[in-house]
């Protein structure tokens, strides 16, 4: 059994969901995504019984390039992640009413299957079409299935599309570059190369485009409010949950091991622009009158942060980095689901119409305000051992990217708590809300349970990704 | 077995918590609230088990539950420490936790989410008691936001209102600003130290030969940042009288008697780390003389009884704070516990009043309470005494030592706190005898209803007051328990217990003839003349910028609030636009380009012959020029 077998049943799955018609649709689509974690988690009881999961096939000869998936800890983890937040995804669009549902179910197995493969793929090519391949469902889900005027929606999406596409090119030339002097895509091969530190300026930058607007770190950041703003619910959660993890995972994985050069002498500059996108999306977010335009601004911020810990090339920031990831993405759905449950009842997404809500929904009420606390990193909330983490890496550079970064623990409290009170507090609205229904109360409680319990037991993540960690940091550190 | 019962300790009010939220409704409020009552009576057992224990073994016990973070260069576990602080910290909390429980069972029973208010009074406890037990700066760090979170759950507890949720989304931010503090003070002592267990710390640092004193000093004035957020004090104690929004039994236990004193548990943890800067020790006595200072003189002209209370707290706050960083931290923790007891009792007197008037809490509206309300006058008449420092209630000896060490190291210290305390002592009495005596000044609706509160209430004032007046015994001078149970704790040697010698009296004599004149002031302008505080528009002078508290507020809201305010909105307005724009602008100009190219291809063959001649003309002369 190998990790193929994954990226073959969500296959399967897309296809399947897609001939079982509308009606049916979802309720295929949940199982394949429940299977495919059920999947993932007995490779990961191989994986950790120290059985190879591995794939390695050639697959073109000329030029050479091969069928490499790759299972280590920090690509397991990130399969995770994306195994967890797909059948969580898909449940959470039980509530809706898709037109042509078997369609959208199809492309998010289908999405979920890209992404999948850019997390294991270990072949510069093969990595490349699955980063790219991933973009096409996100297109179309929230080309076809956003909401809003269609022209403004249309020029939203196509912006994204272009530009993330036209970021990605730049990183196809690197793959180009590198086979030329390599003579293959193999990672082990890619990372043996000793480039010189001209050589990795450019390779530093090409990947840097590809990886900054996808993820986004500002100053990359101006497709994001509005695609998650268009998009329909379920899109914004692949986009923010895992999709923007692509590009901080392949810093790990591709950018700083192949061109550490530039993060080791120009640390400082990476780490700022993270930083500086914490503050500025912090503070953009504070007089966003849109919940979900809100929630894309905080997560400018947490990405930001979570960027600048990975450039830190101290094991505690690209640790916090990573946990941080799984946890922003566990939150973030969470929030956006919170934002769709209230657009399913008052059908806005204006803050000024809201508020008032708490006094009518009491179990709706706990689970926002839980995921509001965990997006400002409570601890006891896995958030806060992410954040701790990255902070601590940052204070190991200079404290003062410590406290600049820090930041975010203020402004967050601020912004959040200032959309909860105007959201949920106040004199009771008038109009009713009903409160969560037990299929909405599932997905909730799922998340909220994943956050509190790695938060106060993070060990088995730990342990999973310590190791590819310390690899990746052994490699950096032998190069120029 | 250990383990287990300080499990138990630590999770019963958890447990309480999650049966009045998940069941609390069904329950009914009696039993909502005894439940709850329960949890933390529970807590309080235990806790005196692990008391008595101690104090015949003396060793402290240390429990590790579990590997919890896992940093590069160390772990942090999940566990706990059990020796003189923390249980003694836990006796009070929980002590009077379990009373305060007690009283809202009757003070909150008309109100219909009372199982709510229970549920965060649990989580409170709860959260608290880890903020104690921890055995490391982060596992306190886990109760230190707890409570903060409880706090905001309880300040917006009447959620309808928006300034309420106003003061309680004040009240967290504050103290995050603080907890920024905290936190990058752990991050360098961290660095340095590659732990935060606070028992592996205390070994490295007195076991260190050349420590870098230099990041000590930044990461205890960090520390001390932090402490600022949670016990209110300059810059950032504004929200504490904002915070009482909340329900009053609120007031008294979390802004008054437990949390607010976090930051003096905190700093007198770790005392051995604050002992070795002697900079940032000065900086904390300081702010500590002029933060009782300040809020003593606001709380002079307030009218709001509680808001009277809030600034007292502050104040005395800032006595402790002066006191620790005098390094007599036992002095400190003396002060902590006597006025746990005084303003607790104070706190719960003032909820009395104002159930008995049906939520009014302006002063100029009471009078006359004593005949009608006579155990919540008699309690608070003993705790306003003991505040004010009169022998030989507990608040007299625990001020006075905190004035004997303020005078033996600088007299320009000494002399704030004095005045801070005269002022005690003038607005506590001003606060009594504007509630209690003279004629009533409400509506007739109001007199006519006038009643003692019922005994749940009036119970846990009894054993408040009792224990603010006989609280003093744990610590007289000479012959200090306090201070011998403590001993293990501080690398310092034991202080030198005072002798009573002439300076010791006369300085006992002093403090003593000021509360007497801040009381008679008292007398004289509210007794004897009769006075009642101005309406809100008749205030002028300089009672005026103490009235609207120096206007330390508006100060913030210009120099903070609004400016982020103002930027958010211009980031959102311009600089998003523009960044945006430039995006479309390269697919503009990629557009133009393939717009001016497309003219190339115009299909005359004329054209293209002329671009294939020139072309070639060109490509030879480059091929020519090359060689």
């Amino acid at each position: 059994m190998d990790v193929t077998y994954l990226l073959i049943l969500l296959f399967v799955g897309a296809i399947a969901t897609y001939f079982s018609g509308d009606k049916l649709a979802p309720k295929v689509a949940l199982f394949f995504g429940l299977s495919t974690f059920g999947l993932s988690i007995y490779l990961l009881d191989l994986f950790n019984s120290g059985q190879n999961i591995s794939f390695l096939s050639g697959w073109i000869a000329q030029p050479n390039i091969s069928f490499a998936l790759t299972a280590d800890g920090l690509s397991m983890a990130m399969v995770l992640l994306t195994t967890a937040l797909t059948p969580i995804i898909i449940f959470s669009g039980f509530g809706n009413d898709f037109n042509n549902a078997k369609s959208i179910y199809a492309l998010l197995l289908f999405m979920s299957l890209a992404m999948i493969g850019t997390f294991l793929a270990s072949d510069g090519l093969l990595y490349y079409i699955f980063w790219e391949l991933s973009l096409i469902p996100i297109y179309f889900i929230a080309l076809i299935w956003g909401n809003g005027d269609a022209d403004e929606r249309k020029k939203a999406v196509v912006k994204f599309f272009i530009y993330t596409f036209a970021g990605s090119l730049f990183m196809l030339v690197a793959f180009v570059y590198l086979y030329q002097k390599a003579g293959s895509l193999l990672i082990a091969d890619l990372y043996a190369l000793q480039l010189s530190s001209n050589e990795q300026i450019w390779l530093f930058l090409a990947f840097f485009l590809a990886y900054a607007i996808k993820i986004p770190i500002i100053p990359f950041h101006t497709w994001q409010a509005n695609v998650y703003q268009k998009a329909p619910a379920i899109g914004t959660m692949l986009l923010s949950g895992i999709m923007l993890k692509m590009g901080l995972y392949s810093i790990i994985r591709w950018q700083l091991p192949i061109a550490p050069y530039v993060a080791k002498h120009f640390a400082f500059i990476l780490i700022g622009l993270g930083i500086a996108g914490v503050i500025y999306g912090s503070i953009v977010a504070i007089r966003q009158k849109d919940l979900k335009k809100l929630l894309a601004y905080s997560s400018l911020a947490h990405v930001g942060l979570i960027a600048a810990g990975t450039y830190t090339l101290t094991l505690n920031g690209l640790h916090g980095a990573v946990l941080q990831m799984i946890a922003h993405g566990f939150v973030v759905v969470g929030l956006f689901f919170i934002a769709e449950i209230i657009y399913r009842r008052y059908q806005t997404r204006a803050i000024a119409e809201m508020g008032g809500i708490r006094f009518q929904t009491p179990k709706f009420t706990s689970m926002f305000l839980i995921l509001v606390l965990a997006s400002v990193a409570l601890p006891s909330t896995f958030n806060f051992v992410g954040e701790f983490m990255v902070l601590y890496g940052l204070s190991q550079v200079h404290i003062l990217l410590a406290v600049l970064g820090g930041t975010t623990i203020i402004l967050g409290a601020y912004y959040m708590l200032k959309m909860f009170q105007n959201v949920m507090l106040g004199e009771t609205n008038s109009k009713v809300f009903k409160d969560v229904t037990v299929n909405e109360a599932v997905v909730l409680v799922a998340i909220i349970a994943v956050l509190f319990f790695f938060g106060l037991y993070p060990k088995p993540i730990n342990d999973l990704i310590t190791p590819s960690l310390e690899v990746v940091l052994n490699i950096i550190k032998t190069k120029n | 077995m250990d383990t287990n019962l300080a499990l138990v300790l630590v999770l019963a009010p958890f447990l309480g918590f999650l049966i009045n939220v998940f069941f609390g409704k069904s329950l009914g409020k009696s039993l909502s609230g005894i439940i709850g009552t329960l949890a933390v009576i529970v807590s309080f057992a235990v806790t005196l088990y692990f008391f008595l224990q101690i104090n015949t073994t003396e060793t402290p016990i240390s429990i590790s539950l579990f590997n919890w973070i896992q940093m590069d260069q160390f772990h942090v576990d999940f566990g706990f420490l059990l020796d003189q602080l923390s249980l003694l910290w836990l006796l009070f909390v929980t002590g009077i936790g379990a009373l305060i429980h007690l009283y809202s069972i009757s003070y909150m029973h008309d109100d219909d989410k009372m199982h709510q208010f229970f549920a965060y009074l649990n989580l409170f406890i709860f959260f608290m008691i880890t903020l104690v037990i921890g055995s490391n700066l982060l596992v306190m760090f886990i109760g230190w936001e707890g409570v903060g979170l409880c706090s905001y759950l309880l300040i917006g507890f009447w959620y309808n209102n928006q300034d309420y949720n106003d003061a309680a989304k004040k009240a967290f931010i504050m103290n995050r600003i603080g907890d920024l503090g905290l936190l990058i003070g752990i991050f360098i002592l961290g660095n340095l130290f590659s732990t935060v267990d606070y028992t592996t710390l205390k070994t490295a640092i007195i076991g260190a030969n050349d420590l870098d004193i230099y990041w000590i000093s930044i990461a205890a004035l960090c520390l001390f940042i932090g402490a600022c957020g949670k016990s209110a004090q300059i810059p950032l104690y504004t929200w504490l009288p904002d915070a009482m929004a909340g329900p009053t039994p609120v007031s008294a236990l979390i802004h008054a008697a437990t949390m607010v004193t976090a930051g003096i548990f905190m700093i007198t943890r770790l005392n051995f780390l604050f002992d070795l800067t002697p900079q940032i020790q000065n900086i904390i006595a300081v702010i500590g003389a002029v933060t009782a200072l300040l809020a003593a003189t606001i709380g002079l002209v307030q009218n709001d009884i509680k808001k009277v209370l809030a600034y007292s707290t502050v104040s005395q706050l800032g006595l402790m704070f002066l006191a620790l960083g005098l390094g007599a931290y036992e002095v400190a923790v003396f002060h902590v516990i006597t006025h746990a007891f005084f303003k607790a009792c104070l706190f719960l007197g003032s909820g009395s009043v104002i159930h008995a008037l049906h939520g009014e809490q302006d002063m100029r509206k009471m009078g006359g309470l004593k005949k009608a309300m006579p155990i919540t006058f008699i309690t608070m008449l003993l705790s306003s005494l003991a505040i004010s420092g009169i022998f030989p209630l507990s608040g007299f000896w625990s001020k006075d030592e905190i004035l004997l060490v303020a005078f033996e190291k600088n007299t320009v210290l000494w002399i704030i706190a004095s005045l801070a305390s005269i002022m005690t002592a003038f607005y506590m009495f001003r606060l009594m005898f504007l509630t209690f005596f003279n004629n009533f000044r409400g509506t007739e609706s109001q007199r006519n209803h006038l009643h003692e509160s019922p005994t749940l209430i009036t119970f846990p004032l009894i054993i408040l007051a009792i224990l603010a007046t006989i609280g003093g015994l744990i610590s007289l001078p000479g012959s200090s328990w306090l201070n011998h149970y403590l001993t293990p704790l501080f690398a310092k040697a034991e202080h030198e217990a005072h002798h009573l010698g002439t300076t010791e009296y006369t300085l006992m004599g002093i403090a003593m003839l000021g509360a007497l004149i801040g009381i008679a002031f008292a007398y004289a302008k509210y007794i004897k003349q009769n006075q009642v505080p101005n309406e809100d528009n008749a205030i002028t002078g300089f009672s005026k910028v103490l009235y609207n508290k120096y206007y330390v507020d508006e100060v913030y809201e210009a120099l903070f609030v609004n400016p982020i305010n103002a930027l958010s909105k211009f980031f959102r307005d311009y600089i998003e636009t523009t960044l945006s724009s430039l995006v479309f602008g390269f697919g503009k100009i990629t557009n133009e380009i393939g717009f001016q190219g497309k003219k190339v291809h115009n299909g005359s063959i004329g054209f293209y012959l002329f671009a294939f001649v020139i072309g070639f003309c060109l490509i030879i002369s480059y091929l020519f020029l090359a060689q």
